[in-house]
């Protein structure tokens, strides 16, 4: 399976049925293709919708609607459109269960730093700032390291998304919660060790007892 | 990304040559598209915009000093045109604390929670995208197009409406008028 998959089966796991979830663009967005057999999730999208569907056979694309990131998109029966006043009135005002966010850096704050990295890359935060304020759970979903740098670093030297402590991270080696204490290395990607995840971690890791292999579902 | 765009209005001030805009909007879509035609225009002076990751134009124009960009978070900007809109003074938001978004923003602490206070927005000119026009000017809006039309409408001295359909008066019922006539001063149709 290749690490994108791993890390959307992984981040699928951890919705409930009921959850109003947002996916930010990327490789979050792949999370709809593994949701397990029974979970019903709404997905909001922050441009005005909650009821998002991706296309596909079943799922015709509609004039007018496009997911966050500008791709054409259907939508569920029951579905319900908004304008960005309502759409963020949903996020910061404590309606949102999950958002799941790609990361540059998450630190050992558990702080993020998702979207810019100054004089070479300046996409804008788009709604990633308000998302990470405002919703009941943050999961940051992305690879471990990027070109073998570590991506769980110490402290947070890219401009940060919001101080707000992330509630897990899962990436291809990981899943991680930060905490009171410090980042807690909760569960390891099969085939990996511990020290295949501290040497690729330039961050503290608290390591339990317990740590899990992470349950891979499909 | 360029969703909700008056794209016939836009052509037209690409066609007109205008320049030294300053353009308020969640993004400037992409090269060759929506916004983005704008931008290839050399059109824009400033841009208040939440993204701009899709259109590596805007980027190459704000290194380089042609285009002086303020990146708002989306709900910020939301909120910023709402209160110009509808005669707040201002915005108190959490988003934003302790991000270089704060910088040089007066904070207010309420209840031991910490907010930024955003200062409203406002323009000389709302360029709308609506599904559906009657001729008194009420507006109806479609799916993901409607985002921060209805109160951009609201946040501009003229408003020039850009509508799918134009229909007799009478034919929208009152309950599904999102943006009221009376504040829409122009109208044409997507359509030449």
């Amino acid at each position: 399976m290749d690490s994108k998959a791993l890390i959307a089966q992984r981040v699928a796991q951890e919705l409930v049925s009921g959850d109003l979830v947002n996916l930010g663009i990327g490789l979050p967005t792949l999370v709809t293709t593994y949701l397990p057999e029974g979970i019903r999730v709404f997905f909001q999208s922050e441009n005005g919708l909650i009821g998002m569907q991706a296309l596909s056979e079943k799922a015709a694309a509609f004039e007018d609607l496009t997911d966050a990131g500008g791709t054409p998109a259907s939508f569920i029966p029951g579905a319900a459109a908004f304008d960005s006043v309502a759409s963020f009135g949903f996020i910061r005002g404590g309606h949102l269960d999950v958002t799941v966010l790609g990361g540059l850096q998450v630190d050992e704050g558990g702080q993020l730093a998702n979207w810019m990295v100054p004089g070479k890359m300046v996409p804008g935060m788009g709604g990633a700032m308000d998302l990470v304020t405002g919703a009941k759970k943050v999961i940051v979903a992305m690879t471990h390291t990027a070109k073998g740098a570590p991506k769980i670093i110490k402290k947070c030297n890219l401009p940060l998304t919001s101080v707000r402590r992330v509630d897990l991270i899962v990436t291809d080696l990981a899943v991680i919660e930060p905490t009171d204490d410090g980042l807690v290395l909760r569960e390891v990607a099969p085939e990996m060790s511990i020290d295949d995840v501290t040497a690729a971690t330039e961050a503290k890791l608290l390591i339990p007892d317990d740590v899990k292999q992470m349950p891979v579902w499909i | 990304m360029g969703g909700g765009s008056p794209h016939r209005l836009i052509d037209e001030l690409v066609r007109q040559g205008k320049k030294d805009l300053t353009i308020i909007a969640n993004d400037t879509a992409r090269p060759g598209f929506g916004i983005g035609k704008l931008v290839d225009a050399g059109a824009l002076k400033r841009l208040i915009a939440s993204h701009i990751g899709l259109n590596p134009e805007t980027q190459k124009r704000m290194i380089a000093e042609e285009i002086e960009v303020e990146l708002v978070p989306q709900g910020t900007l939301a909120e910023r045109i709402r209160a110009g809109g509808t005669g707040l003074g201002g915005v108190l938001t959490a988003t934003g604390v302790g991000t270089v978004v704060a910088d040089g923003k007066p904070t207010l602490e309420l209840d031991g929670e910490t907010y930024l206070v955003e200062t409203p927005l406002k323009a000389d000119f709302a360029l709308i995208h609506a599904l559906r026009a009657d001729l008194f000017g009420n507006l109806q809006y479609q799916l993901t197009a409607r985002n921060f039309n209805p109160s951009m409408a609201l946040a501009a001295t003229t408003v020039v409406a850009e509508a799918a359909e134009i229909v007799p008066v009478g034919m929208i019922p009152p309950d599904h008028v999102e943006t009221v006539g009376v504040i829409v001063d122009h109208l044409i149709s997507r359509e030449a």
